[in-house]
């Protein structure tokens, strides 16, 4: 009876009683946002705040025609691969290593694990003190080094920066489960590919990355959506978007266009294409990248 | 095909933990070994080291009269079947066949004959193109096998490859592999802890405990001849009832203090353990005395029919016995039996338990 997908409640009331908080917590803190921006992306205010008006779409053909917007698009794109491909490739690295010490395996991965627990805006200001042009420590080394590190100037510099910071942040999650990932696959199927030939490169790419897979599509999805929206922290914390526009990304605009400049309808408007963007994002990742995972 | 010999094998795991104690077998082109004994006997380990999974502390192994000691795996030219299969999960079942030898850069039609001939001995042709979790128990264990023929190795070495298959399965894949093993005349070790299995398809069987080799010969041979009382209690089933006996003068003493005949058997006064098969004790219903045989009081405790034949549980002199009889059995709980052993049939071992 145990596989039995019926179950019967004693009270007709108690399975939504017990759905009750999750739905709430949706309620409030998603659906009631996302509605309210997609009001405020139909409406325009005047620059008092005393007046709002209807303006269908205009604000979102604004936002589309506009450079900096388009600007954005771009950098965030640039930004989230290289910070999942990074992070995602890093982890890897570490936990393929990880998995090989034998002794005091738990330190390593316990030592590994413990940048996760570093808050957004204090792994930036922990990048910026190393790499602050004027003070950072390791911009210092940098620049006796005679390379012309000043990423208050140089956006490309800038980029690498924010780049380094989030995925430095990400690299433990990431670790994390690669390393689970690993130790799930069966010692026995190694040692199977050992016999029949494979040497060790050859063993990782054909048999233990294919088996890998479910978690590194997985991370894929979850490495995307960080990089796209829980950076925020650190971007504002490094460079505040700059220099210019360099590492202005979506979310960043998001947040300048409607709390530093006050233009709400821009604003919403941008947060509803983001919206958009990401769960169309994840449902192509779900349609055609987890195609070719095998579960096992 | 090759010869596959092993002389004073030892591993030691750390510093302390010996698991194999100095083992030397010696086994003949084409011939099936099997390695049996209880869990923790060091057999697996044994087997480990021979597929070059496990480094070898000391002593030498030798396929072919090359010593292999520090040849990686794929390089002993072996091929092992795993308790678990180890199929590749993300590949199908020809590519499972197919990698080892893709990684020996085998020519592409050499490969694909090689496995649709393997294919074609374990039938296996119409699942070519299934992934191992659309496989049963039983077709996976096929492709294991498969995997292991068609790289046509020196040595096929099988790691408990039955015990995860029902036991009707088990029955019928004993004797496909056996088949296999005499028709490819490939040198095979085979690991297991089922007697069963270990006597059935064994050429040489080879009995440890606890890191030592107990026994070596022809499975008919060790289970007529048993050489220490572990191996007389762990091979054949039910096993060998052992009853252990003092010896004075006249006769032996039982552990209850029961005195009879010696029957011209040279026990030792410090004691030893007679052992007998279940099957070679007679029942005897009159007073005739069995001229050379130990004749002694069996109270019955319990009456186990099973079809063809019936075991009866009693004890001996204090000591739980058990006694195969054919057909049905009409003795009763609190019994008393005659039972005789004839004295050919009577196996003796000294105090350490070894054959006298």
């Amino acid at each position: 009876m145990a596989s039995s997908k019926h179950v019967t409640f004693p009270n007709k009331f108690l399975p939504y009683l017990l759905l009750a908080p999750q739905l709430a917590i949706t309620a409030v803190f998603f659906y009631w946002p996302a509605s309210q921006a997609i009001q405020q992306s139909v409406l325009r205010e005047d620059p008092f705040g005393l007046s709002t008006q209807f303006v269908g779409l205009a604000n979102f053909k604004h936002v589309l025609n506009d450079a900096n917007y388009l600007n954005s698009l771009q950098v965030t794109v640039i930004f989230s691969i290289a910070t999942a491909l990074i992070a995602m490739a890093f982890a890897l690295l570490l936990a393929v290593m990880a998995d090989k010490v034998i002794r005091g395996k738990g330190v390593y991965r316990t030592l590994l694990i413990w940048p996760y627990a570093v808050a957004p805006a204090i792994a930036g200001m922990l990048w910026l003190f190393l790499f602050n042009p004027s003070m950072g420590t390791l911009a210092y080394l940098l620049r006796s080094t005679g390379y012309n590190w000043d990423p208050l100037l140089n956006s490309d510099q800038a980029m690498v920066l924010v780049v380094a910071a989030a995925s430095w942040k990400q690299i433990s999650y990431n670790f994390l489960f690669f390393v689970a990932g690993l130790q799930s696959i069966p010692k026995s199927l190694i040692e199977a590919a050992a016999i029949d030939g494979a040497g060790e490169t050859k063993r990782f790419w054909t048999i233990i990355f294919p088996l890998l897979a479910p978690t590194t599509f997985f991370l894929l999805v979850v490495n995307t959506v960080y990089a796209f929206f829980d950076t925020f922290g650190i971007i504002h914390a490094v460079t505040r978007g700059g220099p210019g526009k360099a590492t202005e990304t979506l979310v960043y605009k998001v947040y300048n266009d409607g709390f530093v400049n006050l233009i709400l309808g821009d604003s919403a408007a941008q947060s509803v294409i983001l919206m958009v963007i990401v769960i169309a994002m994840t449902a192509v990742q779900f349609r055609y990248v987890e195609r070719k995972v095998h579960y096992g | 095909m090759a010869s596959l010999e092993l002389t004073d094998v030892r591993k030691v795991y750390g510093s302390a933990v010996e698991a194999v104690k100095g083992v030397n077998i010696s086994i003949n082109d084409g011939a099936l070994c099997v390695l049996v004994g209880p869990s923790g006997c060091g057999k697996s380990t044994l087997l480990r080291m021979i597929a070059g999974l496990e480094s070898i502390t000391d002593g030498t192994v030798k396929i072919d009269s090359t010593v292999v000691n520090n040849l990686g795996p794929a390089e002993r030219d072996i091929a092992m079947v795993f308790q678990n299969y180890a199929l590749y999960p993300h590949m199908k079942v020809y590519d499972n066949m197919a990698y080892g030898l893709r990684n020996r850069g085998m020519p592409k039609d050499e490969i694909d004959k090689r496995v649709r001939d393997a294919a074609q001995i374990l039938e296996l042709t119409q699942l070519l193109e299934r992934r191992p979790k659309e496989l049963s128990g039983g077709q996976r264990q096929r492709v294991a096998m498969g995997r292991a023929i068609v790289r046509s190795p020196k040595v096929f070495l099988f790691d408990e490859p039955l015990s995860n298959l029902d036991a009707k399965l088990r029955g019928q894949m004993r004797v496909e592999i056996k088949n296999l093993q005499r028709q490819l005349g490939v040198t095979s070790v085979y690991v297991t802890h089922d007697q069963l299995e270990a006597m059935t398809l064994a050429d040489i069987l080879v009995v440890m405990n606890g890191g030592v080799v107990e026994q070596i010969g022809a499975p008919l041979d060790i289970y007529e001849k048993p050489a220490s009382t572990f191996v007389a209690s762990f091979i054949g089933a039910p096993p060998m009832n052992l009853v252990p006996v003092t010896a004075d003068g006249s006769g032996l003493i039982l552990k209850d203090g029961t005195h009879i005949g010696a029957q011209g058997l040279a026990v030792p006064t410090s004691g030893a353990v007679i052992g007998f098969r279940p099957e070679d004790l007679e029942v005897s219903a009159g007073t005739d005395t069995h001229i050379g045989g130990l004749e002694l009081d069996l109270k019955v405790l319990g009456v186990e029919p099973v079809g063809a034949e019936s075991y009866v549980y009693g004890i001996i002199g204090g000591e739980r016995v058990v006694v195969r009889v054919a057909g049905r059995s009409t003795s009763q709980t609190e019994d008393h039996l005659r039972v005789i052993i004839p004295k050919e049939k009577l196996h003796l071992f000294n105090e350490a338990g070894k054959r006298i």
